[in-house]
């Protein structure tokens, strides 16, 4: 099983709607929904991937990321995930907003590109960071969005994002104190659990008008 | 005629009638006093009757959706590549039930029946049915053998549309509502062309205000050419470039061909038949009107432009499937121009509004409408694997 499914689903509520953006193959809703009794959907855009998901018994969209989430209604889930796919999608602030439109809290984990080794390889080599937990080679690689745990920390502040949580681990979804001590120089994946700001979306409640109905 | 019949089919199969003297009140208001209908059916019905499929047929279908009727058919079931032994919708697990619609012309009550109130045929007379009323007429059939709930409700195109009617009428009675290539109800251009193909029937000679069979001929032309416009619109573009493009004698390459085979190979300079395309049409129409009955392609083209389940909610189709408890799986096809991705993705979209549960997989495939009817590899994969979970849910 997955590490990072176990750190998840603290933040899922039993029976929730979750709605998980690049699902893969399904394994964490189908983990969801065997224990938590969660119903879900995912979106993906690769076949094998969707027909492992059907084969799970997962609902499944075929959808791109990247054209947008507009068929979804605002607040229509209650947590929307997206697992190690921020990095490769075209407009990662554009997704994040449409998260927060559509779930009433979202998870976003990423590779931390601020940990040591990514920074020795460029510091030192002079070379684009490969490891291997990131394979590629800066011309093939599918992930054009890379950021650090503190660059993240800072959009959510100018996006008036509310992180909830945020945990930070090693490749293997392992956490340590040692790690926790220097998070965006040691952590390898970023796990964010965050929700619009409460004070900020209630004042924009009463300065605008509701859109979305 | 094949000597033996393919090992992954479900062989010889004898269609049965089925009586129904409960008068069956039809949207428009009309009463059915009593009607017919013919029913194939696959597999066996488990002792839970969890396991059944009913299969709904599109425009110009009818029960006759896998097998054989005789060692002398030149082809089998307009679906046998999706229905046998093996197959996505298997037979070995699945009991399979498959009927001719209302107004249909292959054995239930239409047109071509005898009106026991005047004694000849209803023609003109059988009233117009909507997909609501076939729904209602498969409900009741579904009554007689004894399914109380099917495991899933199959459809495309018309077929599909019969589908979302049964997730919307009948919440509790359908397990899995699968849609293949469908639309939430007919664009203007749909409409368009049905009507070129009702103009096409209704301006032959021959059609008598739909009283043919009192003169005793049949508006073949007119069906011909309702055909041959409907047809075109179950093609794509490429479709038609890759059938009618092979290397002629005037174009040598394949790729600048276009499609435009000629079929005695070189211009007539006249106006008879010179591309293989209008020689296929031609063919395809003459065969199509031989067959079918006119007065039920009109009635097909009617239930068609009058589906539109949104119409009790205000035009909301999310409101339409409030009540819905079934899962929904509908699949598109990249070149279906008659019912195109978009299209289908409307109600992908109005399920999630109404927070259902729905599975969407757009095909590539380059056959057009007529995709959902063919052996492509994805889509076949994807209804195996989806059957095989419903299968493991329904104890098949």
């Amino acid at each position: 099983m997955r590490a990072d499914l176990d750190i998840i689903r603290n933040w899922i509520a039993p029976g929730s709607r979750v709605l998980d953006l690049g699902c893969g193959d399904g394994s964490l809703l189908r983990y969801l929904q065997d224990n938590l009794q969660t119903v879900g959907t995912g979106l993906e855009i690769d076949e094998t991937k969707i027909n492992a998901c059907l084969a799970k018994g997962i609902h499944v969209i075929q959808q791109d990321l990247n054209k947008g989430l507009q068929n979804f209604e605002s607040q229509s889930f209650d947590t929307v995930l997206l697992t190690q796919t921020l990095q490769a999608v075209h407009y990662p602030d554009l997704l994040i907003e449409e998260m927060l439109r559509i779930g009433k809290n979202c998870i976003v984990t990423f590779p931390n590109f601020g940990n040591w080794r990514a920074r020795m390889h460029l510091a030192i080599k002079g070379r684009m960071p490969v490891s291997e937990y990131i394979p590629y080679e800066w011309y093939n690689t599918p992930n054009i969005h890379f950021c650090t745990v503190r660059d993240f920390d800072v959009f959510c502040l100018d996006k008036s994002i509310d992180v909830i949580t945020r945990t930070v681990v090693d490749y293997k979804h392992r956490d340590s104190w040692f790690i926790r001590a220097a998070p965006n120089l040691l952590s390898e994946i970023a796990i964010y659990h965050f929700s619009r700001d409460a004070s900020i979306s209630a004042k924009g409640a009463m300065t605008q008008p509701d859109h979305e109905h | 005629m094949p000597d033996a019949l393919p090992e992954n089919s479900v062989g010889l199969v004898t269609p049965e009638l089925y009586r129904f003297e409960e008068p069956l009140t039809l949207r428009s208001g009309k009463v059915l006093k009593a009607y017919d209908l013919m029913v194939e059916t696959y597999g066996t019905l488990n002792a839970a009757k969890s396991n059944a499929i009913l299969i709904c047929h599109a425009l110009s279908g009818d029960h006759h959706a896998a097998g054989y009727h005789s060692m002398d058919d030149k082809k089998p079931g307009w679906w046998d590549v999706c229905i046998g032994p093996g197959k996505p919708i298997d037979t070995n697990h699945f009991f399979v039930v498959c009927l001719n619609n209302l107004g249909g012309c292959a054995g239930s009550t239409g047109p071509a029946s005898i009106n026991p109130d005047t004694g000849t045929w209803y023609g003109p007379d059988f009233p117009v049915v909507t997909v609501r009323d076939w729904v209602n007429s498969q409900a009741r059939l579904a009554d007689r053998l004894g399914i109380q709930q099917w495991a899933a409700v199959v459809g495309g195109s018309l077929g599909g549309m019969q589908v979302m009617r049964w997730s919307i009428s009948y919440p509790e009675r359908v397990r899995h509502a699968i849609m293949l290539a469908v639309a939430p109800k007919l664009s203007a251009q749909n409409i368009a062309f049905n009507e070129v193909a009702r103009q096409s029937i209704t301006a032959d000679p021959d059609f008598h205000a739909g009283r043919y069979r009192e003169h005793e001929v049949l508006p073949k032309k007119g069906l011909m050419l309702a055909r041959m416009v409907g047809h075109i619109t179950y093609l794509s573009d490429s479709a038609m470039r890759e059938k009618f493009g092979r290397v002629s004698d005037e174009l040598k390459q394949a790729s600048l061909n276009l499609g435009r085979d000629l079929r005695a190979g070189k211009l007539s300079f006249g106006f008879d038949v010179d591309f293989q395309v209008e020689s296929y049409l031609h063919y395809q129409g003459e065969r199509f009107s031989e067959t079918f009955d006119a007065n039920t392609y009109l009635l097909m083209t009617k239930a068609l432009d009058y589906f539109d389940p949104s119409v009790d909610y205000d035009g909301d189709l999310s409101k339409a499937f409030a009540n819905s408890d079934c899962r929904f799986l509908l699949m598109s096809f990249s070149t279906d121009w008659r019912f195109p991705p978009e299209r289908t993705r409307e109600i992908v979209t109005a399920l999630l509004k109404a927070g259902k549960q729905v599975s969407y997989l757009e095909i590539e495939a380059d056959q057009g409408h007529d995709a959902f009817l063919l052996p492509v590899p994805r889509y076949m994969q994807s209804l195996t694997t989806y059957l095989n979970v419903i299968k493991d849910e329904v104890g098949a």
